[in-house]
This record gives C-alpha cells, sequence and structure tokens, in this order.
C-alpha cells in the first residue's frame, strides 16, 4: 500500500460525526477607508504618500537603479526587467501597481502581473506599490470576495516592509527584503 | 525528559526568569490589545473552530481535492506517513537536482520530523533563514518558541556568537546592526540556493494553492530566487475554501505577535515557468491523534504560539524544559500523543488555569485536554508523590467533619510548622511558595462573634 492510500484508509476507518462547514459572514468596519488603510500601513512601518510625492522620495534618495512596472510612473525607470532574478540583487528601487488594498490591516493585494518577477518586491532594497483610493476594500472578508477564483500563479499580501523583532523583541526595519513600503495612494 | 525538573533549572537564574516572563508577557498584552481593536474577535474565533471540525470531519475528502488541484496547477504532490519517510523524500528531490546546500524557512513540521541532522548526515548544508533559527542553528540549539525561536536568548549572546560566525564587532549588541550582519550573509546564501524550503500555513482543497506567512520576507527570498521549491505540509493544515483564508489570517498575526496581519502572505499555486513546487503532506502521527476523540482538536492548531506566551508555567519554565518539538500548552497535549513515556510530565506542567484555551484562535480547548492526559497518564503509570498529598487533600474535602477538625489542626500547625517538612521533597506544592501570613482568628470565629 502506497503512503497515500495508507494515509487516507487511515482517516476513512476513523468514525466521526458530520460537522457543517459555516457561512462567512462579511463583518463590517466602520470609518473612512483611506484613513484606516493609512494607520494600518504605518503600524506596520510603511508609509502612505500622495501623487507628488513619490518625486520627492526619488530627489531626496540616492537610488542608483530603479525599475518601474507602474505604467504612469514609467519615467523613473533606468533598467529592464532581466530573465534572471539574481539580477535584480543590486537593485535599489522598485515601483509597481497594487491591484487593492485592505483597510484592516493595510495589504496590498498583487499577482504574478503586477511583479513581474516573483522576487522583485522582496530582493529590492526599497519597495514603492502604488495603488487606487477607490480600490480599497474593508476587511479580509472582503478582500477574498474581490479577489474570487481566478487563477493566479503566484498571489501576495504584501502589507509592510521586511522586519524582525527577533533580537529581544527589538523591533528592526530591513529584515531580508525590502527596507521600505512606501505606498503611493492615487 | 522531565519537566519539573528542567525547569528548577531554569528557574536557578531568577533575574533571567524574570526577564522572559516579562518578554513574554509583553507579547501576550500586545495580542490582548489588537484582539480587542476587532469587535466580531469572538465570533471569527467561532467561525475558524467551526471550520477546523469541518476540516477534520472530512479531512479525506479535501485532501484528495487539494491533491487533484495542486497537480492540475503543476504541483508536485508527495504523502509521508511518517518523519523518515518525509526526509527520504527531500534528500531524493536534492539528490536528483545534484544540490549540495539549501536555505529553509521556519518549519515546525520539519523540526518535528528532524530532517536538518538528517540532511547534514547526508552531507547538505541547511541554512536556516529565519533570523532566530539562524540564531539558534549558530548555537546548535532547538528553537524554544515556535513563532520566536531565539526568545529565550538575550542580544549579547547572540552579539558573542555573530562575532564568532559573523565577524561581527565583539561586544556590539544593537539589534540593528546584529539584524544587517545577518541580512549580508544571508542575502548570499539566498543569492546561492537551488532549492529552497519552507513550511505551510494553510493548504487551500478548493485552489490547491498554499499560504506561507512570514514578517521578513525570508521565505519569499528563498524560493522565488531558487529553481525548486519544496513545502512540507502536516495533513491538518488543510482548509476548504479560498475565502476561509479571510478568516484565519485575520485571527493568525494577531494571536501571535499582535499585529494585524504579517507583513509577507506568499499564495503559491503553480510554478514560475521552468521552475518546480514540490508539497510533501506529512502524517506522523497526526492520524493517530484523529482517531483519538478527546484530543481530536488539538489537530486545529495554526500554530499561533499564543498559548505559549499566556502560559504562566510557560513564561517561568522556558521552551526547553519541555523537551518536545513543540512547547507550551497546546506542545503538552501534541507531544504525549507522540511518545506517552518520554513526555509524561509535560500534562502536568500546567496549572489548569485556563488561559491558554481563553486565547486560542481555534478554541482549542487545551487545558481540559491537559486535564485528560493527567488522567490517561495516571492510570498507565500510577501514583506519584504529588497525588499521593492530593488524594490525602480530597479525602478531607469531602468529608465535612474532618474538614472542621483538621482545619483547626492546621492552624496549629500552621504556627509551627518547620520549613523542613513544608518544603520536603516529599511536597511538591512547596517549591516556589511559601506558607500564608496567618490572621489572628479563623473566619468561623470572627463569623460567630460578628454575625450572631
Amino acid at each position: 500500500m502506497s503512503s497515500r492510500e495508507n494515509i487516507l484508509s487511515k482517516i476513512i476507518s476513523i468514525p466521526r460525526d458530520g460537522k457543517p462547514l459555516p457561512e462567512t459572514p462579511d463583518f463590517s468596519l466602520k470609518g473612512d477607508l483611506v484613513k484606516l488603510f493609512t494607520q494600518s500601513i504605518q503600524a506596520n512601518k510603511g508609509e502612505v504618500v500622495g501623487e507628488e510625492g513619490l518625486a520627492d522620495i526619488i530627489a531626496q534618495n540616492n537610488f542608483k537603479k530603479i525599475l518601474s512596472l507602474a505604467s504612469q510612473y514609467e519615467e523613473f525607470s533606468n533598467t529592464e526587467l532581466p530573465a534572471d532574478p539574481h539580477q535584480l540583487k543590486d537593485l535599489d528601487l522598485a515601483i509597481i501597481a497594487g491591484q487593492f488594498g485592505v483597510a484592516e490591516n493595510g495589504a496590498i493585494w498583487l499577482t504574478d502581473e503586477n511583479m513581474g518577477l516573483r522576487a522583485l518586491p522582496f530582493i529590492t532594497e526599497h519597495l514603492v506599490i502604488v495603488l487606487e483610493k477607490k480600490s480599497l476594500v474593508a476587511n479580509m472578508h472582503g478582500a477574498y470576495k474581490k479577489i474570487g477564483l481566478p487563477h493566479s500563479g503566484f498571489g501576495l499580501f504584501i502589507a509592510g516592509p521586511s522586519k524582525t523583532a527577533d533580537i529581544e523583541q527589538s523591533l528592526v526595519i530591513g529584515a531580508h527584503g525590502a527596507k521600505s513600503l512606501r505606498v503611493v495612494l492615487v | 525528559m522531565n519537566h519539573p525538573q528542567e525547569a528548577a533549572e531554569f528557574l536557578k537564574d531568577a533575574a533571567n526568569a524574570k526577564w522572559h516572563d516579562d518578554t513574554l508577557w509583553f507579547v501576550r498584552d500586545k495580542r490582548d490589545k489588537i484582539s480587542k481593536s476587532v469587535p466580531e474577535w469572538e465570533a471569527l474565533r467561532e467561525l475558524a473552530s467551526q471550520i477546523k471540525d469541518n476540516v477534520l470531519a472530512n479531512l479525506e475528502t479535501y485532501l484528495v481535492e487539494f491533491e487533484k488541484n495542486a497537480k492540475a496547477n503543476n504541483i508536485h504532490v508527495h504523502w509521508a506517513k511518517d518523519a523518515a519517510e518525509h526526509n527520504q523524500i527531500v534528500l531524493d528531490i536534492l539528490n536528483e537536482h545534484r544540490c549540495q546546500a539549501i536555505v529553509k524557512s521556519k518549519s515546525i513540521l520539519t523540526e518535528e520530523c528532524h530532517l536538518n541532522p538528517f540532511l547534514e548526515k547526508n552531507g547538505i548544508e541547511v541554512v536556516d533563514t529565519d533570523l532566530g533559527e539562524r540564531i539558534v542553528q549558530f548555537l546548535n540549539q532547538p528553537p524554544s518558541h515556535i513563532v520566536l525561536p531565539a526568545i529565550h536568548l538575550k542580544k549579547m549572546a547572540i552579539s558573542d556568537v555573530f562575532h564568532e560566525k559573523l565577524q561581527t564587532e565583539k561586544g556590539n549588541d544593537d539589534p540593528y546592526y546584529l539584524t544587517q550582519a545577518a541580512r549580508k550573509h544571508l542575502r548570499e546564501k539566498f543569492l546561492g540556493a537551488k532549492v529552497a524550503i519552507t513550511g505551510v500555513n494553510f493548504g487551500v482543497a478548493e485552489t490547491g494553492e498554499f499560504v506561507v506567512c512570514t514578517n521578513e520576507g525570508n521565505a519569499d527570498m528563498g524560493v522565488h530566487l531558487a529553481d525548486v521549491h519544496i513545502a512540507c505540509m502536516g495533513i491538518e493544515k488543510i482548509i476548504p475554501k479560498r475565502e476561509h483564508l479571510g478568516v484565519f489570517l485575520r485571527l493568525l498575526a494577531r494571536s501571535a505577535t499582535g499585529q494585524s496581519i504579517t507583513n509577507y502572505n506568499s499564495h503559491f499555486r503553480s510554478p514560475s515557468p521552468g521552475k518546480e513546487i514540490h508539497i510533501i503532506l506529512v502524517d506522523n502521527g497526526r492520524t493517530e491523534q484523529l482517531g483519538r476523540e478527546k484530543f481530536r482538536n488539538s489537530l486545529k492548531c495554526i500554530r499561533c504560539g499564543a498559548c505559549m506566551n499566556t502560559c504562566p508555567i510557560y513564561r517561568r519554565s522556558g521552551g526547553f524544559s519541555y523537551g518536545s518539538t513543540v512547547p507550551g500548552p497546546i506542545g503538552s497535549v501534541l507531544s504525549p500523543g507522540i511518545d506517552l513515556k518520554k513526555h509524561s510530565s509535560l500534562p502536568f506542567a500546567s496549572t489548569l488555569c485556563g488561559s491558554c484555551s481563553d486565547v486560542c484562535p481555534v478554541k482549542i480547548n487545551i487545558h481540559e485536554q491537559l486535564y485528560e492526559w493527567r488522567q490517561e497518564i495516571t492510570k498507565a503509570q500510577g501514583t506519584n508523590a504529588k497525588s499521593i498529598s492530593m488524594s490525602i487533600a480530597n479525602g478531607i474535602f469531602a468529608v465535612p467533619f474532618a474538614y472542621k477538625i483538621s482545619a483547626g489542626m492546621m492552624r496549629g500547625a500552621l504556627k509551627i510548622l518547620p520549613d523542613s517538612i513544608t518544603y520536603s521533597g516529599l511536597n511538591t506544592w512547596g517549591k516556589q511558595r511559601d506558607l500564608p501570613e496567618l490572621p489572628k482568628e479563623s473566619f468561623k470565629d470572627w463569623y460567630k462573634k460578628n454575625r450572631k
């Protein structure tokens, strides 16, 4: 007997009462979604800026290698998306478009189409996500309703920069992934 | 392994024990604050509990559905009945790809299967990439907590081992400085690895996808740069539908660390072109636990660690005192099912206060299951010193007359009872405890005088 059959037959042999699958309610969230989303991103140690904010960020920082996959900000790009993600290792800034944001926790949904390469939002030193205000949903129930079931090879809820508190519970931003997350709300 | 002995060892350094207690309470406190900010918190816990009940009642159906959908998405699905088979499957994949070095993100299951020593014995370099796990790996220690693997270590100890292994400045224990040193060191490992291993937080039957949650981004750094991703998943991690991720992701990070969500929540549904994803579905004792009706719902656990952070025993005895892969209250329910003899002291490492059950996001009745295990173990082993003194007490409280007499005797005894008797080896209860200051008169005498 294969292990597959072994495991399945063991489970089947255990008498269990039927338990119904509950309905998931939507639940609600009181308040202004933009305000709540901004607070959530800040709590996750990210930053929310307006449209003019992105130009300021780029002017103030000495980013050498910038890759923008967000159509409205292509002018900032000075490099192409490579075939091999290892070539992104010295990328200073990635600018990508997010599909929608979640007000209760600041999570932003991305799929392969937004990332170009799956490693991009992680390996870049700094990350900017462009998001439309009108895309915001209240909570994770609304988020999965919006996503539905269509196929996405890789999907990601990203809610802030890479962080750790593994050394004496001291919060450090910039563990292995992007050292900052800035969300441009348009 | 004997929890009381190990705990006594931990408590010898009183200042460190106090620090450990406070550090974990800080995490518990964050969990309280954020859970209270969600008005439907209790409804979510109930929902999560019911979804998991449904999963355990239909586990075979969901596993088959998951397998079918994952295969349709070009994911290779393997089944392992135990740890040895799991480890062999991993090694076979590595050999097939002529891979000598791997990066691995946090997976309690691979700890349970002792994958690292097995691979190392077979000449594979294993690099744990979660910062806390890398720290304990440098020290040749297991994680002492399932979410916070290095919570038992002070920063100077980490500074010392980083100085030795990563040539950081001696004596520099700044967390930012140490984290940046680890970032640089691990970045080289990520860029060089052909195979990356991760655990799994949730497998979705409906879509055949699986979800991995981290704050550091280490799982994603590993898998997206490697050619092959191996995901190791306990069979109980399955959930029926994608929409249920909404329920569990709302509960997991809030319960674990008091954040509204982990910063990275990755949904793996099919590999990138030219790459491979393998998933290993592991039993390793889970079907036995499913067959134990009293302990079945311990399989609902989503490994948030909230029961550890709140437990007065865990906080004051440390993760290593349990001698099990999963320590703390839920570990003390799971571990006796794996090896009753080795872990027989664990269900007694509890005050049965019930705080673990109160914070559990999937409403496992942890303290009641600990009490059930005590009965099973006592039946199997007979009595010990604590149960003798407890049965004497039971006799006294059961008979009012005996209580009246003995209460008077006790009042006399409390005054004169020398420490040598109170704190004798026979009276386990006396350890770490002082007898109360005795009031001048008993409540009964006071009541007679004042309430005639």
